[in-house]
């Protein structure tokens, strides 16, 4: 049978005329309005002697930055001001992102435990955390960790060689030696070495069935290879140690309270949203699953690794990353402590400069250029571990 | 009537072992069921020990319920001062406002929460509840802002707050609601300029922290308006808030949109529906249905958002209490004015998400199990 034919008729009631129509309205109203607040800017410099540009990047910043991983001068440029803002943020949102993801695994895993005191600890503390703004949870860290710990004079020493003041944590850090340079290359042939462990067992499984056992042996290899790394490096294990002076510490690595108030804060608030997203994934597995792996006789740790994780981690996954976004966002929050993150050098440099169009922008792209980049690795992996179906 | 001799008769039932049932195989069950569950018994036992009883001490038992502040510092590192809650309370919860004046906020929040219980209730919802809605918002403004009534005028400067709080989030979400409606259907239209838009925005707002939109309202919204003109920081925080909290909403929305089967739209187009009408009637109802416990999650998130405004120097409850414990006598009672104004959004979002459990029984009713 012939399909019916198609006619498309421009009359001013058909679909497609009115389709049209609404686009070119909706997009000339957004052409006027960005042309309006335009043209409003403009005027609006030019009245008030704004000069606009980004040119300002490579004038010398003037202000000194409280912490960096690289060294910061105040006579270097924005520009550079603003990297490090970018690599304090990123610094604090990788150790918070990994710090988070064991804390919330494991509070995840204790909301469904069968031990009742177990669950009800886990429980309050998501409860707890979730519902308070993270910004009074920061305030209230700060607090604690400005004005109720000790002085330095009397700084708290849980471990030898590790210092917990208001001015921080002071701990002990391995001298840098040409002999680690072996222990490093001890690491990287490891990782070389469990593969090919990983390989041979894989191999030797689908020859014979034997189970492939790589877990443990490899982290036997590995650890072996690093420890001969550093043999043969000759040994080197000068730790730098910080040590107490009349009025202070020094020597060893430090951190100041600052990044400790948003690490803590960060960590502990995004855990809370990661329990609730490990929960539900563990939960979202089917009770039958577990039955048919029963059925055909997996052991419980077979049964975890190969039916019940998979599985999970397709649900974790995509609100995992979303969380992990959230954590690096809410890193600006670091502007309320004195943090110089991104937000926080950026709003040095707009009173400074009197640049807020640019400075903002700047900003604003740092962030969505992380976010776009995540958004694109997620959805390339929702692709592959997407059910597949018909 | 007499009974066989040889009748069938049960034995009585013999009670169940007794290791299986009463207090102590319930504790058993519960905490000591495998090695693993001992153990962690013991240790969150251990915890609990090493934290609890300091914490009692500290927060009850050596603690100053008076607003006294001789009795505070000499408590001080022992126990806890609630009385910096009674001392600093009113300005906690209102901020800068004129203190003599402090009961036109007190009124305007108490009208303002009894406006968003009612519309938590079923028989409040009737077509009278949206006049309700502009009714009561005209007059917390009018309470607030005064110059009107023989009230003496407060600049929106000078709000602070609960009142401050509350009314950002009241109105930045019912503002952003429909935008949201709106942004998730066009992000799923036919039409390719239009979805275009949607996205752009959804993306756009979502990739950056809620802290840059609020400087941009505070440094760059300025610019935007034509010469002369300039308009109250609060309207445009509010504008900003709302746009952020839209473009979350949107995505919500469309979720909802996304799991409702094709079938009823083709359904709706059938019995010669238009655009509007499908979405209005068939579409929007069923699918805002499915995605309420998401709704609410997002409505808990603006809240407690409402907090970051404290950085663009707006005092709400948690700005409101930097500037309370700002003086030299208090100012070591900061931790317990903290954990006041913690528990203050604590109850308030633990409500939320109750009333959203209750609400989802109420309109799953149909087609809920058991």
């Amino acid at each position: 049978m012939a399909a019916p034919p198609t006619t498309r008729r421009w009359t001013w009631r058909s679909q497609a005329f009115r389709g049209v129509l609404y686009q070119v309205l909706a997009l000339a109203l957004i052409a006027l309005a960005i042309g309006y607040l335009m043209h409003n800017t403009l005027e609006n410099m030019r009245v008030r002697g704004i000069k606009s540009g980004f040119d300002f990047i490579t004038q010398p910043a003037g202000f000194a930055i409280g912490e960096s991983i690289v060294p910061f001068d105040s006579a270097e440029s924005y520009g550079k001001a603003f990297l490090v803002g970018l690599s304090n943020t990123l610094r604090v949102a990788v150790i918070g992102i990994v710090a988070a993801t064991v804390l919330g695994t494991l509070v995840g895993i204790g909301r469904l435990s069968s031990n009742l005191l177990v669950r009800s600890v886990s429980t309050a503390y998501v409860e707890l955390l979730r519902n308070v703004p993270l910004l009074l949870q920061l305030f209230i860290w700060y607090f604690v960790l400005t004005e109720q710990l000790p002085p330095i004079e009397e700084a708290l020493r849980p471990l030898p060689g590790l210092f917990f003041s208001k001015n921080g944590l002071q701990f002990a850090i391995p001298h840098w030696a040409n002999g680690h340079w072996g222990t490093i290359a001890g690491a990287v042939l490891g990782l070389a070495g469990v593969w090919l462990w990983r390989r041979r067992v894989v191999a030797r499984f689908e020859r014979t069935g034997q189970p492939p056992r790589v877990l443990l042996p490899g982290l036997g290899i590995w650890l072996l290879c690093v420890l001969a790394g550093w043999v043969l490096g000759g040994m080197p294990a000068g730790l730098d140690i910080p040590e107490k002076t009349e009025i202070s510490v020094v020597g060893g690595g430090a951190v100041t309270p600052e990044f400790l108030t948003v690490l803590l804060g960060l960590t502990a608030y995004t855990a809370a949203y990661i329990a609730e997203v490990v929960r539900a994934g563990i939960q979202s597995v089917a009770y039958g699953q577990h039955e048919a792996a029963a059925a055909l006789g997996l052991s419980r740790g077979h049964e975890l690794r190969l039916v019940q994780l998979p599985q999970a981690l397709r649900v974790i996954i995509p609100p995992l990353t979303s969380q992990y976004l959230n954590l690096t966002k809410n890193s600006s929050l670091a502007v309320a402590v004195g943090y110089p993150d991104l937000v926080s050098i950026a709003n040095t440099s707009l009173n400074q400069t009197g640049r807020a169009i640019e400075c903002i922008a700047l900003v604003m792209a740092c962030y969505l250029t992380l976010s776009l980049l995540t958004s694109a690795a997620m959805n390339a992996y929702n692709r592959r571990s997407a059910i597949k179906e018909r | 009537m007499s009974t066989p001799a040889d009748a069938f008769k049960p034995i009585a039932q013999r009670p169940p072992p007794v290791s299986n049932v009463g207090a102590v195989a319930w504790i058993r069950r519960n905490f000591f069921g495998g090695w693993l569950n001992t153990v962690l018994t013991l240790l969150v036992l251990a915890l609990l020990a090493l934290v609890v009883p300091p914490l009692f001490s500290w927060g009850v038992w050596h603690a100053v319920a008076a607003p006294d502040n001789a009795a505070c510092r000499a408590a001080h590192e022992v126990g806890a001062c609630w009385g910096v809650v009674a001392e600093k309370g009113r300005l906690i919860l209102f901020g800068r406002y004129p203190f003599a004046e402090q009961w036109r906020p007190l009124s305007a929040c108490v009208l303002l929460v009894a406006l968003l219980v009612c519309s938590c209730l079923r028989p409040f919802w009737k077509v009278w509840l949206a006049p309700l809605w502009v009714l009561v918002l005209g007059l917390f403004y009018v309470l607030m802002r005064g110059g009107m009534l023989g009230l003496t005028p407060v600049e929106t400067s000078n709000w602070g707050g609960l009142p401050l709080t509350l009314i950002l989030s009241t109105v930045s979400l019912v503002v952003a609601f429909p935008l949201a409606v709106l942004v998730a259907l066009g992000r799923r239209s036919n039409l390719p300029a239009i979805r275009t838009i949607c996205v752009l925005y959804v993306e756009l707002v979502r990739g950056v922290p809620l802290i840059s939109v609020l400087f941009m309202a505070s440094f760059m919204f300025p610019l935007f308006m034509p010469q002369g003109t300039t308009i109250d920081v609060l309207l445009r925080v509010l504008v900003g808030m709302t746009l952020f909290t839209a473009a979350y909403l949107a995505e919500v929305v469309r979720g909802g949109l996304q799991a409702l089967p094709k079938g009823q739209v083709e359904a709706a187009q059938s019995l010669g529906l238009g655009y509007w009408q499908t979405q209005r009637k068939i579409v929007l109802p069923q699918a805002l249905r499915i995605v309420v416990p998401s709704i609410v999650n997002t409505f808990i998130g603006a809240f407690k958002d409402t907090s970051l405004v404290t950085i663009v120097s707006l005092y709400d409850l948690t700005g409101a209490l930097q500037l309370a414990l700002g003086d030299a006598d208090w100012r070591k009672f900061f931790l317990e004015g903290q954990l006041f104004v913690a528990a203050v959004y604590l109850v308030a979002c633990l409500a939320m998400s109750q009333y959203s459990r209750w609400v989802e029984r109420q309109l799953f009713t149909g087609t809920r199990r058991q």
